[in-house]
């Protein structure tokens, strides 16, 4: 437990002092936010019909792009060697990535969001909904995102590779998220996205950590 | 019998016992598929709804099988591979990822041609076309991993891992686009309650289900004699091999 704890400090002051690391997939958040009412015009309607998809779009494309350094750096300098060899519970160490990650990515991005929402013209009812399901929903794709960074981490320029492997695994958190803030929306139910959305994090949560452990040591044996 | 069994995960008897193989299967697949094809698109009866249109069902049902079919297999292969390091398990699953992602790309492609006589347009984001498009980026994912690992060892393993990931997965994405569909649009789910077929129409389209499995199994076998001879390059009996060919 006390490696586990060392290790997301260490990962936490690691992740802090490169502030650009967090700061770019925020900007690019809200530039590619930008980029929509530009594209189908600034109708207020449109704009909240399609608000919670674009959202959640760019919430999912700003994961991707600190999910390639996740296990890179320490790749590289060998750090991740020595967790390896260190007689660490490797899936716990997995996990505490995954959370540093989470902290790191999608924290900034889940205070972003209402400011988004509003200026999508979405209702508060929505707003409220949509920040619930991001934050079921993007340690889900921390998760994920992990699963594919361990798999290509010895390949060259793996980034192109890593989106291909996991944008086709994002599609249910995808669906589910954006379904909930649409059935708010529309003043339904959306208790079963959420439920569902709370059960897949479930499933990944016990088994991808276990994944993610295999994954590595193929990756850097 | 067990000695039969550890035969086969040996590169160098499957090699030519594929190579006696092949003959066979070749033709007993072209035999299945012209019956098949032959049958069903000149002397089945029209359908009384869809008129000749219908007949593209020959081609878009069977390769829609193998497509769902193969990735199940390579799955199925990779989790052989990482229990007992078959090695041939391994090699006949990245054998056949192609040939599963090509099979994909005819079901979507028939799929089209036959939506417009019969929906009005090539494409509607219906439940069934949306999981099969994106069983294809999984197929191209894992084609694209083992191809960017350049240590074949290690390639193999995140191979057999992606698999494993991914089969869990399709059931997951299936469901959840047929949730996302029947959100948006449901009626158009009942556009594929078909008929109970009758059995003139139904036999060809069982052979040539069939006689794709068998097409299958001898591109398959074609492959996987490529991919021993380009892993086993440094083995004795390959050099005999390649000398004796050439």
């Amino acid at each position: 437990m006390r490696s586990v704890q060392a290790l997301v400090v260490r990962d936490l002051a690691l992740g802090i002092r490169r502030p650009s690391e967090i700061l770019n997939p925020l900007i690019f958040f809200v530039m590619v936010l930008t980029l929509f009412p530009l594209g189908v015009g600034p109708s207020p309607e449109i704009l909240a019909r399609i608000a919670p998809g674009i959202i959640w779009v760019a919430a999912l494309l700003a994961t991707l792009l600190g999910l390639d350094s996740l296990f890179r750096t320490d790749y590289e300098d060998g750090a991740l060697d020595q967790l390896l060899v260190g007689g660490n519970h490797l899936p716990l160490m997995a996990l505490s990535k995954v959370l540093v990650h989470w902290i790191l990515s999608a924290v900034p991005l889940l205070i972003l969001t209402p400011l988004m929402g509003l200026m999508m013209h979405l209702d508060w009812a929505a707003i409220r909904v949509l920040w619930l399901s991001l934050l079921i929903g993007s340690p889900l794709l921390s998760i994920i995102g992990a699963l594919g960074a361990a798999l290509t981490v010895g390949v060259k320029r793996g980034s192109v590779l890593l989106s291909l492997l996991i944008l086709p695994l994002y599609v249910p958190v995808l669906i589910f998220g954006t379904s909930a803030v649409s059935a708010a929306a529309m003043g339904l139910d959306y208790n079963v996205q959420i439920a569902i959305l709370g059960a897949m994090l479930a499933l990944a949560l016990s088994l991808a950590p276990l994944v993610i452990a295999a994954a590595l040591r193929v990756s850097v044996s | 019998m067990w000695q039969w069994f550890h035969k086969l995960g040996s590169p160098k008897y499957v090699y030519p016992l594929c190579g006696k193989l092949l003959p066979w299967m070749a033709f007993f697949t072209t035999a299945l598929l012209v019956i098949g094809t032959v049958w069903g698109l000149f002397y089945a009866p029209a359908d009384y709804q869809q008129g000749n249109s219908f007949r593209i069902i020959y081609i878009h049902v069977p390769s829609a099988f193998m497509s769902m079919g193969t990735y199940t297999y390579i799955a199925v292969l990779a989790a052989i591979g990482i229990i007992w390091r078959m090695k041939l398990a391994d090699m006949f699953a990245v054998a056949i990822a192609p040939i599963g992602a090509a099979f994909t790309f005819v079901a979507l492609f028939t799929g089209a041609v036959w939506g417009k006589p019969t929906w009005g347009t090539y494409w509607v984001w219906d439940a069934r076309l949306t999981s099969e498009l994106i069983l294809l980026f999984l197929y191209f994912g894992l084609i694209a991993l083992y191809h960017a690992i350049e240590d074949k060892q290690k390639a193999i393993k995140a191979f057999r891992i992606l698999a494993l990931v991914g089969v869990v997965n399709v059931p997951i994405i299936h469901y959840s686009v047929h949730f996302w569909n029947t959100l948006h649009q449901g009626a158009t789910l009942s556009k594929f309650e078909k008929p109970s077929m009758a059995p003139e129409m139904l036999w060809p389209l069982l052979i040539n289900i069939l006689g794709t499995v068998l097409l299958f199994l001898t591109i398959g076998m074609m492959r996987l004699r490529n991919h021993i001879l380009v892993s086993e390059k440094n083995t004795q009996w390959v050099k005999q091999e390649v000398q004796h060919v050439l």
